[in-house]
């Protein structure tokens, strides 16, 4: 029952953190994207960096990403926010400018925007949200969709013949000597998310450290892609994503990590 | 203060124009006729005097985004290119102009379509003043003649740009990015402090302070009603820019009879022919047109009631041509002649077609 009296500051034992607006997020109940927001977040709070923080939000589910992170930002094309973070980190070498961007924004059209940031070693961080399908157009296929997974535009399972092999961007990023830290993490439990935002953590700090370029992925679902309901949604992310894309760092402080 | 005489490229007077004017970034992919610009940047390696960032992208397509970037965090930022490298920046071009960002692109035009040929060419008009991206959206164009137009079109252009948060492009030839001439140069002006760029661009995305509201520069707008409000804003700002912004050169048009329009490199050939058609007792002027948006309808209208033809002049197969006809409202005759391809027409061949479509028409 509902009582008002426990209502007090002694009781509070969380709250949200003033970095993530009042906006109604629509992200669909059980997505990564908000608790990964909201990791976000956190972490800018406790760094006391939200005065510095610029947000490159990008084309996908996240499009609106401006609305919910309570820092400047700056909506990017399609693909685009690597490129667009590098000019922003480049003026202003203080700042910590970090993109957010799907699979299908970093590992498909981006691709090239992604790649010569990260080699550069932009001074920047990228949070990657890796859900193996275009979640905001409506379910097609991302570079990322594993071999046999239906989405509306492989209704029949992707093939190798049709469409080639999934895409670990990730772990090609790690071959490029100007990325320092490259980590895969997911959302699903609370102990994951306490994983993903100590990694969130270090990604920044390193940005304040000036050491390159820090990207982490999270392994999410969508559901309403995958036309699953959030539980089975997570399940089946464990039993078939974390195989394709094992959880981990891949590399930390410059030194890929040894399997 | 005292102006300094230089001999320089087109080109790399649009670089020492950027480095003098405060430009806070340049961003470039290398493309002939106009690889001028950033050698020349690398070669002065402004970031260690006045702090400007200049930096080879990985293709137009990311230039253009790292200019997108710098102008919503409120810089001066600036891209060049030629036609092929321009094409592939048309997506960066209507998203600063949907975000209502300020931002300098140089086009130092080549022959097309396709790959082309890298000699002048004049073919790109369409595409800078009809928007080659999508949506309805306006760049301010502004066409030189001269390596001294290609320098101060520099400073120019920050200013509307800034006044009126918008791309402007410096639609420029092969010929005059590659022509070396003699300009004067002004004083460095010294690039924005951050309290500046704060006053000067309060909306842009550089960091919030505790005292407001987050800034957030985008184009989208999921609501049709406020999109079309949007819309609604960004063609008031147009027609202002008609209003109050148009730039001309009107030579030799006291007396005439026929009236050249022209602008860029068939300027300058155009202003020879005149030469050539006034021995001859043919009273031909020039109207030198150097916003080509704002495009300068009502001149063009005045001089059509007092004119008995236009011979528009230009290096493409007929494209301001359409835009002149269009002011001048068939009260004369209006015709094209243009060599095109990478070819540069000949004040002789000007004027013979003056003669030809217009005089014996
Ligand atoms: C140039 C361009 N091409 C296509 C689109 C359409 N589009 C919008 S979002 C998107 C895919 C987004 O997928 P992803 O990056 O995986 O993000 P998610 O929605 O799954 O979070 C596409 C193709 C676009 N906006 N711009
Ligand atoms: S469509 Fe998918 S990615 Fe988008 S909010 Fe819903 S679950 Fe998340």
């Amino acid at each position: 029952m509902f009582n008002p009296d426990i209502i007090k500051p002694e009781n509070l034992v969380y709250e949200k953190t003033n970095v993530l607006t009042d906006a109604i997020m629509h992200y669909c109940p059980g997505c990564g994207h908000g608790t990964t927001h909201r990791i976000v977040a956190e972490v800018i709070e406790e760094m006391g960096i939200q005065d510095k923080a610029i947000c490159i939000a990008p084309v996908g589910c996240s499009v609106l990403a401006y609305n919910y992170f309570n820092v400047d930002a700056i909506g990017a094309a399609h693909g685009r926010a690597p490129a667009i973070a590098t000019a922003v980190q480049r003026m202003f070498p203080d700042r910590h400018t970090f993109t957010y961007q799907g699979d299908g924004d970093l590992a498909a059209i981006g691709t090239a925007e992604t790649i010569h940031a990260c080699n550069r070693g932009e001074n920047i961080v990228i949070i990657f949200i890796n859900n193996g399908i275009y979640g905001m157009t409506g379910g097609q296929m991302a570079p990322t969709t594993l071999l046999g997974m239906k989405t509306a535009t492989s209704p029949y399972g992707r093939t190798v013949e049709l469409n080639g092999y999934p895409l670990q961007i990730t772990e090609l990023l790690a071959e490029l000597p100007g990325t320092y830290y490259i980590t895969r993490q997911s959302v699903h439990t609370a102990a994951a998310v306490r994983k993903t935002k100590k990694a969130i953590r270090q990604a920044f700090e390193n940005q304040k450290n000036k050491k390159g370029t820090s990207l982490v992925e999270v392994v999410s679902n969508c559901n309403s892609g995958w036309k699953m309901t959030p539980v089975e949604a997570n399940k089946w992310m464990v039993e078939n994503m974390f195989v394709k894309y094992p959880i981990g760092d891949i590399k930390v402080d410059g030194e890929k990590v040894k399997k | 203060m005292a102006k300094e005489l230089k001999l320089m490229k087109g080109n790399e007077a649009i670089a020492e124009a950027a480095i003098r004017s405060g430009c806070d970034g340049y961003f470039g992919y290398p493309i002939t006729p106009q690889s001028e610009v950033m050698e020349h940047l690398m070669i002065e390696k402004p970031w260690e005097t006045t702090g400007m960032v200049v930096l080879q992208a990985e293709s137009e397509t990311s230039s253009i985004n790292m200019v997108y970037g710098g102008a919503a965090a409120g810089k001066k930022v600036m891209t060049s290119s030629s036609s092929p490298g321009i094409s592939l920046m048309q997506e960066g071009l209507t998203y600063l102009a949907g975000a209502e960002l300020p931002a300098l692109v140089v086009n130092v035009v080549r022959g097309g379509p396709g790959l082309g040929t890298i000699q002048p060419s004049q073919a790109d008009y369409f595409q800078a003043v009809k928007g080659g991206g999508h949506g309805d959206y306006q760049m301010y164009v502004l066409a030189p003649a001269s390596v001294q137009e290609m320098y101060d079109f520099v400073f120019l252009g920050w200013e509307i740009a800034f006044k009126y948060r918008n791309p402007v492009m410096i639609l420029s030839d092969g010929a005059i990015g590659q022509v070396m001439e003699k300009l004067y140069v002004g004083p460095h002006i010294p690039r924005w402090t951050e309290e500046e760029l704060r006053k000067n661009a309060p909306w842009a995305s550089c960091g919030k302070p505790a005292d407001r509201d987050h800034n957030i520069i985008t184009s989208l707008d999921l609501d049709s009603a406020k999109q079309e409000l949007h819309n609604h804003k960004l063609q008031a700002k147009y027609r202002e820019m008609e209003e109050k912004e148009v730039l001309f050169e009107a030579i030799n048009c006291e007396d005439a009879e026929y009236i050249f329009v022209a602008y860029g490199s068939s300027a300058r050939i155009a202003q020879k022919a005149i030469q050539l058609g006034r021995e001859k007792g043919i009273k031909v002027g020039l109207l030198r047109l150097i916003t080509l948006f704002p495009f300068p309808k009502k001149q063009i209208a005045e001089f059509s009631k007092k004119v008995k033809g236009m011979l528009a002049v230009e290096m493409s197969a007929g494209q301001m041509v359409e835009d002149v006809r269009l002011a001048a409202e068939f009260r004369c005759p209006v015709e094209h002649f243009g060599r095109y391809g990478g070819i540069i027409h000949t004040p002789h061949e000007v004027l013979e077609a003056l003669e030809e479509k217009i005089i014996k028409g």
